[in-house]
């Protein structure tokens, strides 16, 4: 499996890397991690004639506290999430999902900016950004500008990107103090995407829940985010009832394909599970603290 | 000006030595290694990402080489299973690890195994039983089921932290 042919740029700045597209066209594609767009190549399922290399650019990496929001620039790797102990401590439930994605080599390869941008259901961190109503930096021929999470997907592997932009970083409002947070990934084996997945970031206040978001992963062309479900929720203390009401809300959302994960009907159920584990949970945790 | 089929010259250090090469865009790094520098030690196995037969160590990661274009490694430190060995030609403590401990059958997998344990070992020299089996999660085995390369990888560090290796009670 040799992956056709193709020119080999490595811009060394993010303007450069924007101007490579531009001219290019549509037959380009800047390069992250390239461990989708890589196998996709072996497999003919893409066929760029231009990789825009984005490993060169310094300014793509690192983590960093701006005020209340944590900016995460795109190149930074699934395993620099996992060591950093800004992340660790701000918002830890990115550390929690980033070690549920594929495995040990893939995490020191795959980058944070690919994982968000390429639009692919199947990925994790799209559902995580939804709950955490985080936007994104792109920056194009037009000059640069900032889109919410929320509004980027509108279906699988298509984007707000327009042609010749580059999602440049992400910026997440750092959720409050004490917030309880979980992230519910069942998967058929280690490495494999979600069957079903769901994010939960939750605030308690006298046993009660006081805010909550939840997003879900691969029960939809895009991550979804799961309004009735979060919104049902509030004022209670979480008993089996609420639970309940907030699974069948969250399935109400639910349109997944039938794959070799199971077919919808499964993936719908399971999916409703997993969100009143992940609620659960991120209430235990508020409550252990 | 750049082309798809026009080689492009790389310059990377394998093994603690310095290489060349010329290679094509598309080469990847894997067919670079076993056909370039005949270091036919990282195997192929799944080419799909899976299976971490082609595992080497680039620049302190372990990287399945199958999914990274040789041009991506100019300039970058390489490691694979042929210099693993200590300096004088004795075996690593891991390789003696899996020697002892029985760790291969078919022996496919064990060169991506032993450098990514190499790896996993550099960043946690004491790995918990969970923790070794949680950073091995990238490299399939189909013969041993996984417990005597666990073994193997505990047998390693505990003769790297110069304590007597002792398996767990049943």
């Amino acid at each position: 499996m040799i992956p056709g042919p193709f020119t080999y740029h490595r811009p060394e700045s993010v303007a450069d890397a924007v101007k490579l597209l531009g001219e290019l066209g549509e037959e380009a594609r800047p390069l992250a991690g390239g461990h989708s767009l890589i196998p996709m190549m072996k497999l003919r399922l893409a066929t760029p004639e231009h990789l825009i290399d984005l490993h060169g650019i310094g300014d793509l990496k690192g983590i960093s506290r701006d005020g209340d929001r944590i900016v995460i620039r795109a190149m930074t790797t699934q395993h620099d999430l996992i060591a950093s102990e800004l992340i660790g401590s701000a918002v830890p439930i990115l550390h929690e999902a980033a070690l549920l994605i594929a495995d040990p080599q893939v995490r020191y390869c795959g980058t944070i900016g690919g994982n968000v941008a390429n639009g692919d259901p199947g990925n994790d961190m799209p559902g995580l950004m939804v709950t955490l109503d985080a936007s994104y930096e792109l920056q194009g021929p037009e000059g640069t500008r900032s889109v919410a999470a929320r509004e980027f997907y509108q279906g699988a592997y298509f984007t707000a990107l327009e042609p010749g932009e580059i999602l440049t970083a992400i910026s997440v409002p750092v959720p409050p103090a004490g917030h309880g947070y979980a992230y519910e990934k069942l998967k058929r084996k280690i490495g494999d995407y979600a069957t079903a997945a769901a994010a939960v970031v939750l605030t308690m206040e006298g046993g009660k829940v006081a805010s909550c978001a939840i997003g879900l992963t691969n029960l939809a062309e895009t991550a979804l985010i799961a309004e009735d479900a979060a919104k049902s929720v509030i004022g209670t203390s979480l008993d089996d009832a609420a639970l309940k009401r907030a699974a069948d809300a969250a399935r109400a959302i639910m349109t997944p394909a039938g794959d070799g994960r199971g077919p919808a009907e499964y993936r719908i159920h399971v999916g409703g599970i997993m969100v009143e584990r992940a609620l659960k949970r991120a209430a235990a945790r508020i409550r252990a603290a | 000006m750049a082309s798809p089929t026009k080689k492009l010259a790389i310059s990377l250090t394998v093994n603690g030595q310095p290489v060349d090469g010329l290679v094509e865009p598309r080469t990847l790094l894997i067919h670079f290694i076993r056909e370039n520098l005949q270091l036919t030690g990282p195997h192929i196995g799944c080419e799909t990402t899976h299976c971490g037969a082609c595992t080497i160590d680039m620049n302190g990661m372990s990287v399945k080489s199958c999914t990274v274009f040789a041009v991506q490694a100019d300039g970058a430190e390489i490691t694979t299973i042929e210099g693993i060995a200590n300096a004088d030609g004795t075996l690593s403590a891991l390789q003696e690890g899996f020697r002892q401990m029985h760790g291969l059958q078919c022996g496919f997998c064990t060169p991506g195994m032993i450098t990514r344990a190499h790896r996993l070992l550099q960043e946690n020299p004491n790995p918990t039983e969970e923790e070794i089996r949680f950073g091995i999660a990238g490299n399939l085995c189909r013969c041993t089921g996984y417990q005597n390369i666990v073994r193997a990888i505990q047998y390693a560090a505990a003769k790297l932290n110069g304590v007597e290796f002792r398996e767990a009670a049943e």
